[in-house]
């Protein structure tokens, strides 16, 4: 359980992260809360040649409302997040998927960016941003892109940024509406790793639902778009009937894993129960109007 | 390997020190300043023995390396105690309320309950669960730990009234 020896560089500056990264590409590891990195490393399933601490730098913290979405930049810890006036009135999303990420020890270290950039199939924020259809902004040291969160996610622990690249900063965009939010996770204890967990954004218009989104994880390889569902709900009043029909969409269309914590059915019969929650959940706090 | 000198504050004493860059802070604590009441269970961010206080937050100082801590503040359990002799309201609930059996969850459980008093008075039962959520004990089945941390705050509060009644049980 000891780190393979590494180099330690600690740059002031993203730009400065990125020359570095550009120098030492696939060699390196960005370190940002340590959460994911630190036990890959005590595990030596990391053993980079180069660690790459982004914790000191300014530009990589904070969060800003902008007039059509939040921005969050990568380095924010996740207990800044939650505790931040600023997510709680305009991502109730992420602040109710916050609440389930790790523990209080975890949070206070954990970044929003480093959640995300790791990849962890049963990770809240990514299953979140899924939902609430982000963006992420990717830099190296000659190009800046933004990469649409549905592309962001390849396979367990792998994403589209490519060894050079650092992730800078997360968009949410805001829709307008009558927004409701549902989230439901599943796991052995509170706060383990989610055998299944469920995102739901949705909007109303006089009780009929003109746009929705949920997105699942901890079942499969990457967190999923249930766009079967979406487009079955659409235009409903998501009454019974429809949320029966969406647990159903969900227990048969998630490519579930086994593992020693529960076998693939189990998660399917879970997954499909926490859409129907997590979309009733949504629904009654659109129609609460307290969103 | 790149080495790196550090500065920082421990239990507030300032320490120096030449650290590889590969060493966590519990192993920096434990080996190198001998301050083993920080306790390594399974050394990647699962048990939570080895938690401290960094700037105040309770962390895992097994998925820290000591090089980050560089210019922080870290309290231990060692830093709890008012003197060499005596423990804190906390530590001294805990023997009340039977917290304890074997020990070894306990140095975290105190700082996590420790960083939950200091922003917290009257913190309910799920206040606290959720405080020690991260702290796993093999022993007590955690409502001794619960009860004790209750306590804790029940005589701080009493201790910090304007007009202090002796403390008594809740
Ligand atoms: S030793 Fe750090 S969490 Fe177990
Ligand atoms: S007292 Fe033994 S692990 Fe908690």
């Amino acid at each position: 359980m000891k780190a393979v020896d590494f180099d330690y560089e600690q740059p002031r500056s993203v730009a400065e992260t990125c020359r570095l990264l550009g120098e030492t590409g696939r060699e390196a590891r960005l370190l940002a809360g340590g959460q994911t990195l630190a036990p890959l490393l005590a595990m030596r399933l990391a053993r980079p040649a180069v660690v790459i601490d982004i914790n000191r730098i300014e530009e990589f913290q904070g969060i800003d409302a902008e007039a059509e979405s939040v921005v969050i930049r990568a380095c924010t810890r996740q207990s800044r997040a939650l505790a931040d006036p600023i997510v709680q009135s305009r991502l109730p999303l992420l602040a109710k998927a916050l609440s389930f990420v790790g523990h209080v020890q975890t949070r206070n270290r954990g970044t929003i960016g480093g959640s995300l950039a790791n990849a962890d199939p049963s990770a809240e924020i990514g299953l979140a941003a899924l939902a609430l259809d982000a963006e992420i902004e990717a830099r190296s040291a000659t190009a800046s892109r933004r990469i649409p969160i549905g592309d962001f996610f390849i396979s367990p622990m792998v994403t589209a940024l490519a060894p050079d690249e650092c992730l800078t900063v997360v968009r949410f965009p805001l829709p307008q509406g009558a927004v409701g939010t549902g989230f439901r996770e599943a796991s052995i204890r509170r706060s383990d790793f989610a055998l299944a967990a469920v995102a739901v954004q949705l909007v109303l218009e006089r009780g009929v639902c003109r746009s929705l989104a949920v997105s699942l994880g901890g079942a499969g390889a990457t967190p999923v778009k249930l766009t079967a569902i979406e487009h079955k709900l659409l235009d409903t009043r998501l009454g019974d009937a429809e949320l029966a029909e969406a647990g159903r969409l969900a227990h048969d269309a998630i490519d579930a894993v086994s593992d020693i914590h529960a076998s693939a059915a189990h998660r399917r019969r879970i997954a499909g129960a926490l859409t129907m929650r997590a979309i009733a959940e949504a629904r009654d706090e659109a129609l609460a109007g307290r969103a | 390997m790149s080495q790196h000198e550090i500065a920082l504050k421990i239990n507030g004493e300032t320490c120096t020190a030449r650290v590889p860059a590969r060493l966590t802070l519990v192993d920096f604590l434990r080996e190198t300043l001998n301050l083993t009441g920080t306790h390594t269970g399974c050394e990647h961010g699962v048990c939570g023995a080895c938690t401290v206080l960094l700037d105040g937050q309770p962390v895992r100082s097994c998925l820290i390396f000591a090089v980050q801590a560089a210019g922080c503040e870290v309290v231990t359990v060692e830093g709890l105690a008012p003197d060499a002799v005596g423990m804190s309201v906390l530590q001294d609930s805990f023997c009340e309320e039977h917290a304890l059996q074997c020990g070894f969850c306990t140095p975290g459980m105190l700082l996590s309950a420790h960083a939950l008093l200091q922003n917290n008075s009257a913190p309910s039962e799920e206040d606290i669960r959720e405080a020690i959520g991260g702290n796993l004990c093999r022993c007590t089945g955690y409502k001794q730990i619960v009860q004790a941390i209750a306590l804790a705050a029940q005589r701080l509060s009493v201790a910090n009234a304007p007009t202090a009644d002796l403390p008594k049980r809740p």
